[in-house]
């Protein structure tokens, strides 16, 4: 009962960080990016190919499953996206579709469609007794590790120049313009930022979420719940609709396997049928 | 516009002239009937297309004319063909009973679901369609000993189509049968999108707000219409189940409702033919492309998505449509 807690747990912390960017895209921006699983995808191939093809260890090539996606994602904002933020919800929808798709393929041309293995470091590995709970040594890790980032995440958005810069760029962006904002290079920074953290999410995932070709579609539903249920007035709503819809998962394929994702699902309809605004948003 | 007071007589008039069946339309009709008889070797994949226009010009009615953006119509598509095998395999094998089958049963779930679809903007519509669409494909997927499972609804057989043409293996009764469906039903819509109803959709498309205020029903007309392409939907699913005889998972797919959207896109939203000549597109290009690269076709699919709305998609279609309604595109300016 309780490994299953810290299990969902884990798992919601995990989906946070993949989903933390597209809370900010999404959820400040208003830009529908179903294309964010994409880059949570490339931080997982780059950690697995340098892991296997060039024996890195596992922590090392953490930075790098960061860094990656960033660039990758700040070349794509500059050179693609930034055009769309103006355009309708229905062309960046068609758009992001469109980079899946593309991903897709190209990840399958390139790495073939199996499975894409992690051998974790061994100190990593196994589980050990806590109070006669079962706790496995990788997921503390990354609870470990994401409860560090969903803090310094925090500070940044509510305490930095940058955070109240961001904000203020988001709110009004003419008005911000105006005061001396270069509002392009921020939603540029924040949407590099928020690439990389979906790659580390990847990266750190890979072994619980399984990774392949089909990730960017597979979890893009996930990404979508989390950011939409969690609604977007600030970074701790869709925090607790992540640790929510990881128990659930987590909790729901233990004890009524059969039932599959359908809860998920079917929760996610009443819930945002219930509330268009979110879960834990303030009504607008 | 005349600033003369409009009379209930005149607006009838002017509506009935832009109902006219031109004659690019009446051509576009011609050469797909022709084509029955000129073009023998090409009907099974023809009819693939009249399918995927069917379910395009449904998409076409909620999207184009009502403003409401889907990533779930599968939905309706993979029940229409589901609900069309199973009524083959265990009630009766006439293939108009199952068609009228499927789309009364695409139409209660478009009902039901409806209600859904009025709450919230873009963002939540887009997530609770794309959420019922993976319901029912979860549905599907664990109702095996209905629906086969993953493995896919077998053992359908079809009956002769109205009693007298039995299916034939090069397809050519199968595409006279969807595109005679295909017909019906588009000239149907065609009335629809140009009665005051159709014109009433295009103002809450326009500007819900001032559409209520001026005394339209706004929720009354979305349920109604997200019912009639529901409907449509399950139509195109059941032809597809009945003349392929197999219905598998695949139906209700993700990438069905993307690919959907993808045809409409490429043809122009909101002339309903822009499903068609999408449709016609599509399938030219998923045979050329699939021809080259068989396992990546999916890249190309993205990168044209990509490529069109970065060219802007409504200059492209523009331009498709001021062919096909040399005067509507005056009007329009």
């Amino acid at each position: 009962m309780l490994t299953i807690l810290f299990d969902g747990v884990a798992y919601g912390m995990l989906l946070f960080v993949l989903a933390c960017g597209l809370a900010v895209t999404l959820g400040l921006m208003n830009f529908v990016n179903l294309a964010h699983g994409a880059f949570a995808m490339a931080g997982g191939y780059v950690t697995a190919v340098l892991m296997n093809r060039f024996g890195l260890p596992f922590l090392a090539t953490l930075p790098l499953a960061f860094l990656i996606p960033a660039l990758i994602g700040l070349v794509l904002e500059r050179s693609l996206y930034q055009r769309l933020y103006a355009r309708s919800h229905l062309d960046q929808v068609l758009f992001s579709i469109g980079l899946v798709f593309m991903a897709v393929a190209a990840v399958d041309f390139a790495m073939g469609s199996q499975q894409q293995l992690i051998q974790l470091p061994p100190w990593l590995q196994g589980r050990v007794d806590i109070l006669g709970v079962q706790v496995g040594l990788y997921r503390s890790f990354i609870i470990l590790v994401c409860g560090l980032l969903v803090v310094a995440l925090q500070l940044v958005l509510t305490r930095t120049r940058f955070g109240s810069r961001l904000r203020a760029a988001v709110d009004d962006p003419r008005v911000a313009r105006g005061l001396g904002i270069n509002v392009g290079a921020i939603f540029a920074a924040t949407f590099a930022v928020g690439s990389g953290l979906a790659g580390l999410g990847g990266a750190l995932g890979a072994e619980i979420l399984g990774l392949d070709p089909t990730f960017p579609l597979k979890f893009m539903l996930y990404f979508l719940i989390v950011v939409t249920v969690g609604g977007t007035t600030s970074i701790t709503g869709p925090f607790l609709a992540s640790l929510l819809l990881g128990i659930a998962d987590v909790a729901g394929k233990y004890y009524v396997p059969s039932l599959g994702a359908f809860v998920i699902y079917t929760l996610m309809i009443v819930v945002l049928v219930l509330r268009p605004q979110g879960l834990f948003a303030r009504g607008r | 516009m005349a600033s003369a007071p409009l009379t209930p007589e005149a607006a009838g008039a002017i509506l009935s002239r832009r109902a006219r069946w031109r004659w690019p339309e009446i051509a576009f009709w011609l050469v797909a009937a022709a084509t029955l008889f000129f073009l023998p070797e090409r009907h099974l994949i023809l009819n693939e297309i009249a399918i995927i226009g069917l379910f395009a010009v449904s998409l076409d009615l909620i999207l184009g004319y009502a403003g409401i953006v889907s990533l779930g119509h599968a939905a309706f598509f993979g029940l229409g063909a589901y609900v069309a095998g199973l009524t083959a395999k265990h009630l009766t094998g006439d293939p108009l009973l199952g068609l009228v089958a499927a789309g009364l049963a695409a139409a209660l779930l478009g009902l039901v679901t409806s209600v859904l679809v009025l709450r919230g903007a873009d963002l939540t519509r887009l997530m609770v369609t794309l959420g019922v669409a993976l319901v029912l494909g979860e549905v599907a997927n664990q109702a095996a000993w209905l629906t086969g499972g993953a493995d896919g609804l077998q053992g359908i057989v079809m009956g002769p189509l109205l009693g007298l043409f039995e299916f034939d293996i090069f397809g050519t009764v199968a595409y006279a049968y969807s595109l005679g469906v295909l017909f019906v039903a588009f000239w149907l819509a065609r009335r629809l999108v140009h009665s005051p109803f159709g014109l009433s959709l295009r103002a809450i498309r326009d500007n819900p707000l001032r559409a209520r205020a001026v005394g339209i029903p706004v929720h009354r007309r979305l349920m109604a219409i997200y019912t009639v392409a529901a409907l449509y939907a399950g139509l195109a699913g059941g032809l597809l189940a009945q003349t392929s005889q197999f219905v598998s998972l695949d139906v209700l797919a993700f990438h069905r409702s993307a690919d959907v959207l993808l045809v409409l896109v490429i043809g122009g939203v909101g002339y309903l033919y822009g499903g068609l000549v999408g449709a016609v597109i599509f399938k030219v290009l998923q045979d050329v492309l699939s021809g080259l690269t068989p396992q990546y076709w999916q890249f190309w699919i993205g990168l044209i998505l990509v490529a069109l709305v970065l060219l802007g998609r409504e200059r492209l279609s523009e331009r498709v449509r001021g062919l096909w309604r040399p005067r509507a595109a005056e009007e329009a300016r």
